[in-house]
């Protein structure tokens, strides 16, 4: 037990295939605070998805826990919203109807028809997406798809938002914009997340805490550092701010030395 | 800019001719700038259409001329297509007459034939669905029921008949059984098939937001699975068609089979040629009937 907001707590995990095991997380703990936004950064492979799975619930540990506000997770449920890489939308629903149907499951009980609508519809405002509300997921664009993807996730009010490389699969531009988006959004709501990116300046940009895993198999917490940065944030601002150089080409160091020793050892 | 417009957007004919004009003024003719773009539009969509319509027009004229010279000669054992219209011309100009009994119109006959496909194959389609959804859903039901249902779907529909009389002793149900025992193995594999190929992505957002049950059935499987579900009932419709002119052909009474049955017993070979070109007109309806039905329920469902 701890007393933060989200604690992982000596989580391992392991794949088994017959008799051959293979350890991709080992002993991970993190405590995480109400309000904090964590970015998860590592090599791709490293296990940065299974743990951010873990933490949703969609899939178990082989050891160790989860805990939310001091009560176990299991299991999957809409208090940790997950923005998949990929969007997930689903495609023979409209925007409008892929946001309602998180929100009709989720408040059922809590809203009524109208307010149920008015919040919808609220969300994807906050992601500029009112005007595409008939649209289908095929005829919007990739970065659109995923403001919704994010629109469907903050619309469940989940304690903890969970963005699995959501800008992974966009254009430079759009990614900047979305991070924008993305970093208003987490001013107005608070909303505590977990972030997984490759993206080094991305990391810095929207981050309070930065936590870098070390290679797999069996990856661990290299190391945690903290973004001394002030918010709110402005991009163009901090590209001549010393603590963001600083921060920046520590985590690339981190990142540049690990893969070093990587090679060094095969 | 005037050519390549209309062909843009051809189901908006005047509103891209009219904002041809309005972006580009200098370009508009002298006299009235709308009407050769309604004009050229016409003209595209009867090109259209004529790509489609006269190649099997032409396909269908040599065929009937090959069939006329070939039955031409007067010790020919089928009727030229001409002998055919002059044979059957009360049968086609009088579809609704009924003098009792078998005496009946075709429209009585297809609609026979129509009634006990319906039947049979909403049957199918809603035992067929249930059962692909359990065998798609869980891995036990799959093991213990697909050996089966490989095997029996393999039996012809006809070789169902004399079981199905003997259970029923009665020849209308046993065609409606007969039809529903065609057309459900299709159903059944397709629609497994389509539950077990439902996206990762969806599985897992319909865990993020708990969906169970029949929410998981509503709002992701059904939807997501529709395509395969669709394909399956194609299929399936296409197989009762075929299998209720033969059906009905053995157990009698009204129905287009009986018709072809009835006329070959009476050898009024012409009677057949005509019931045939209904029976294939039908088939092809019914066919597209579900092809758009489909096509209507999973719009959006396929391009993800």
């Amino acid at each position: 037990m701890s007393d933060k907001y989200l604690s992982i707590e000596n989580v391992y995990k392991s794949f088994s295939r017959g008799k051959e095991a293979t350890e991709v997380l080992q002993n991970i703990s993190l405590g995480v605070a109400r309000g904090e936004f964590i970015s998860l950064i590592g090599h791709s492979g490293c296990g940065k998805s299974t743990l951010l799975n873990v933490v949703a619930g969609l899939t178990p540990a082989t050891s160790g826990c989860v805990f939310l506000e001091n009560r176990e997770v299991n299991q999957p449920g809409p208090d940790r919203a997950v923005v998949f890489q990929n969007h997930s939308l689903l495609p023979w629903l409209t925007v409008y109807q892929n946001v309602k149907l998180a929100v009709d499951k989720v408040f059922r009980r809590t809203k009524n028809a109208a307010e149920r609508h008015e919040w919808t519809v609220h969300n994807l405002e906050l992601v500029h997406m009112e005007h595409a509300l008939q649209k289908r997921p095929a005829e919007i664009s990739g970065g659109m798809k995923q403001r919704v993807g994010i629109a469907r996730a903050i619309a469940m009010s989940p304690k903890v938002l969970l963005l699995d490389e959501p800008f992974g699969a966009l254009d430079a531009l759009t990614r900047a914009h979305l991070q924008d988006q993305v970093m208003q959004i987490h001013a107005t709501l608070g909303n505590t997340v977990l972030m997984i990116t490759h993206d080094v300046e991305e990391a810095v940009l929207l981050s309070d805490r930065i936590v870098m895993m070390t290679n797999g198999p069996s990856a661990q917490i290299g190391s945690i550092l903290d973004v001394p940065l002030a918010r709110p944030r402005v991009r163009l601002d901090l590209l001549a701010d010393p603590a963001y150089i600083s921060s920046r080409a520590a985590v690339l160091e981190f990142l540049h030395r690990r893969t070093r020793f990587v090679e060094a050892a095969a | 800019m005037s050519i390549v417009a209309p062909t843009i957007a051809s189901s908006k004919p005047a509103s891209v001719a009219s904002q041809a004009h309005a972006s580009f003024p200098n370009a508009a003719p002298a006299n009235d700038p709308i009407a050769p773009g309604r004009w050229e539009w016409l003209t595209v969509r009867l090109l259209e259409t004529a790509k489609g319509v006269v190649p099997p027009v032409i396909t269908l004229a040599i065929l009937l001329g090959i069939w006329q010279l070939a039955t031409s000669s007067p010790g020919s054992s089928l009727p030229s297509p001409t002998t055919v219209i002059d044979q059957t011309w009360d049968l086609i100009v009088n579809p609704f007459y009924d003098n009792g009994g078998l005496d009946k119109g075709l429209f009585w006959h297809l609609l026979a034939s129509l009634k006990r496909v319906a039947l049979g194959y909403a049957l199918a389609a809603g035992v067929g669905v249930a059962v692909g959804v359990l065998v798609g859903h869980s891995v036990w039901a799959m093991r213990a029921l697909d050996p089966l249902f490989q095997v029996l779907r393999t039996i012809p529909p006809l070789a169902w008949l004399p079981l199905s009389l003997a259970a029923f002793r009665d020849g209308h149900p046993s065609a409606i059984f007969v039809i529903f025992i065609t057309a459900i193995w299709p159903v059944i594999i397709n629609t497994a098939v389509g539950i077990r190929n439902i996206p990762e992505d969806y599985r897992n957002v319909a865990r993020v937001l708990n969906f169970r049950g029949f929410e998981y059935f509503g709002h992701i499987m059904l939807p997501a699975a529709a395509p395969y579900i669709f394909t399956g009932m194609r299929i399936g419709i296409g197989l009762s068609w075929l299998a209720i002119v033969a059906a009905e052909m053995l157990i009698g009474g009204v129905g287009i089979g009986f018709f072809i049955w009835d006329s070959w017993n009476s050898s009024r070979i012409s009677e057949i040629i005509l019931a045939l070109f209904y029976v294939g007109i039908i088939g092809f309806c019914l066919d597209r009937f579900i092809a758009v039905l489909g096509k209507l329920v999973t719009r959006g469902t396929a391009n993800g």
